[in-house]
C-alpha cells in the first residue's frame, strides 16, 4: 500500500513538474513568418518616443539616443536596472536578429531563450504592429553603439526565478495584437493604439494586484505610484474630467496641466518624449484618452 | 463700517501675513501656486484660447520673476517635512543644484519680460521659460496628484 502511495505521489509530482515546465516555456517568434519588410526609419522614429524607449534606457536625461542603460526601476519585487539596448555587438543589442527584437517586445523573451521580467513593459508592448516594431528595430540600430553590460536586477526570493515568470504571463500576457474599433474615428482608434501599445500608459496609471498584474477593471484609474513614493493620478474620465481634449494634448506638448502646474516626477521623462510626436499623434492620444468612461481608483490615503 | 470693524479686520489682516512670514512652507506653497494661476494666464493666450495682451504677458514673467527672491530663502533646513509638503528632501541633498536652477528660472523670466513684443514673440519666449518649471519639478517635488 505504502509503495503504491509514494508512486502515486511521484507520480503526481513528476506529471506537475512537467507541466509547469511546459507552462513556463519562454514563447518565440519564429524568424519564417518575418515577411521581406522594407523599414521605415521615420515611423521607426515616432515608435522609439511613443514607446518611451529613452526613459529606462538612456544612460543620461541630456543624451537620449546612448541607451546604455543603467537606470535602477525600485519595485516591491526587487530592483530592476535597465539594460543596454544600444547597437553594441557586445553589450547590446548589436546582434540581434529581427526576430530576436519581435520576440522581446510581443512574448518578453529574450534571444537566449529567457523570460524578461515585466518591468520591462511587453504586456503593452505586445499591441504593436510587427510593422511597427520592425521600423523601431532598425532606428535603434541607426543610434550610437555604448559600450558596457548592466549589472544584474537585485530580485528576492523567489522573484529571482525566471522560469516562474512563465506563470505570471499565463495570467497577464494574452498575446492579442490591438484590434481597432470600427465604430470610432481614425483619430481614436490611432490615439487608442499609442495609448495602448508602444505608450504603455496604464503600466503605471493602474492599480497592481500582489502579483504585480494591472487590475483590468480599474485600468488607467491610477494608484500608488509603482517605483515608490507618491501617487499616480487616474486618467480614466474620472481624473480627466476638468480637463479638454486640448489640455491633454497641450500637456503632452510641454509637461502644463491645466491649473497651471506642471507634471512632476517620472511624467516628466513621458513628456521628453511625447513632446517629440506629431501634434495629431499628440491630438489622437488625448481624443482616446478623454474618451475613457469615470473609473474610481483605489482610494488614496491621506498625506502625512 | 465702523472703526471697530476696521480695526478686527486690520488685525485679522495683520495676523494672516504674519502666520505665512512664519510658515515658509506656507509661503512657498502660495507664491508656486501665483505662479500656477500666471502659468495658466500665459498657456492659454500660447494655446490661442485668449487673446494675446502684453500687458498681461509681462505680468507672467515678472510675476516668475518675483517669485524666485521670494522663494530661493524659503528653504530652510527646518522645512523637510509638515505642512502638508510636496517638497522633495532631495532639495536639502543638492541645495546648489537646486538654488542654481531657481536662479536661471528667474534668469530666464526677466530675459523674456524684455523680449516680449507680440503674440509670436511671446509663444517663443514663453515655451522656454516653462520647460524650468518641469525641470525642477522632475527633481525635486514629489508626486503629488
Amino acid at each position: 500500500m505504502l509503495r503504491k502511495l509514494i508512486i502515486v505521489a511521484v507520480l503526481v509530482l513528476v506529471t506537475g513538474a512537467a507541466a509547469v515546465y511546459v507552462l513556463t516555456e519562454p514563447a518565440r517568434v519564429p524568424t519564417a513568418i518575418l515577411a521581406a519588410h522594407t523599414p521605415n526609419l521615420d515611423n521607426g522614429r515616432t515608435m522609439f518616443f511613443a514607446g518611451g524607449c529613452a526613459s529606462c534606457h538612456a544612460s543620461s536625461k541630456e543624451d537620449r539616443t546612448r541607451l546604455g542603460g543603467g537606470m535602477a526601476l525600485h519595485s516591491p519585487f526587487g530592483t530592476f536596472y535597465a539594460p543596454n539596448i544600444s547597437p553594441d555587438p557586445a553589450d547590446g543589442i548589436g546582434r540581434w536578429s529581427e526576430a530576436d527584437f519581435v520576440s522581446a517586445m510581443q512574448d518578453g523573451t529574450s534571444p537566449d531563450g529567457r523570460h524578461y521580467y515585466p518591468a520591462f513593459p511587453y504586456t503593452s508592448y505586445q499591441r504593436m504592429e510587427p510593422s511597427d516594431l520592425r521600423d523601431l528595430f532598425a532606428f535603434l540600430k541607426t543610434l550610437p553603439a555604448v559600450a558596457g553590460k548592466v549589472q544584474d536586477h537585485d530580485m528576492a526570493f523567489p522573484f529571482s526565478v525566471r522560469r516562474g515568470i512563465g506563470l505570471w504571463k499565463l495570467v497577464y500576457l494574452d498575446g492579442t495584437p490591438f484590434r481597432p474599433d470600427p465604430s470610432r474615428s481614425a483619430a481614436w482608434n490611432r490615439g487608442a493604439y499609442l495609448v495602448n501599445g508602444p505608450g504603455h500608459c496604464a503600466e503605471c496609471h493602474s492599480p497592481r494586484d500582489s502579483f504585480g498584474g494591472i487590475r483590468a477593471g480599474q485600468r488607467f484609474a491610477g494608484g500608488p505610484n509603482p517605483e515608490g513614493e507618491g501617487w499616480v493620478p487616474n486618467i480614466t474620465g474620472k481624473g480627466l474630467a476638468k480637463w479638454s481634449a486640448k489640455d491633454v494634448a497641450y500637456m503632452l506638448e510641454t509637461g502644463e496641466l491645466p491649473d497651471g502646474d506642471s507634471v512632476g516626477g517620472g511624467m516628466a521623462a513621458v513628456v521628453r518624449n511625447t513632446a517629440q510626436l506629431s501634434a495629431e499623434d499628440r491630438a489622437a492620444m488625448a481624443e482616446y484618452l478623454k474618451s475613457l468612461p469615470p473609473v474610481d481608483g483605489p482610494p488614496r490615503p491621506a498625506r502625512r | 463700517m465702523t472703526t471697530r470693524m476696521m480695526l478686527a479686520a486690520a488685525v485679522l489682516v495683520t495676523g494672516v501675513t504674519v502666520a505665512a512670514a512664519q510658515d515658509p512652507i506656507a509661503e512657498r506653497k502660495a507664491t508656486m501656486k501665483a505662479n500656477g494661476d500666471q502659468a495658466r494666464i500665459g498657456a492659454l493666450m500660447a494655446r490661442g484660447e485668449a487673446p494675446f495682451d502684453l500687458a498681461k504677458a509681462q505680468a507672467v514673467f515678472q510675476t516668475y520673476a518675483d517669485s524666485v527672491a521670494k522663494v530661493k530663502g524659503l528653504f530652510p533646513d527646518n522645512t523637510k517635512t509638515g505642512g502638508d509638503t510636496a517638497a522633495d528632501p532631495r532639495i536639502w541633498e543638492t541645495m546648489s543644484d537646486f538654488q542654481a536652477k531657481l536662479a536661471k528660472f528667474g534668469q530666464d523670466a526677466t530675459e523674456a519680460k524684455a523680449k516680449v513684443k507680440d503674440e509670436a514673440s511671446f509663444k517663443a519666449n514663453f515655451s522656454e521659460v516653462q520647460k524650468n518649471c518641469g525641470g525642477c519639478h522632475e527633481t525635486y517635488r514629489l508626486k503629488k496628484s
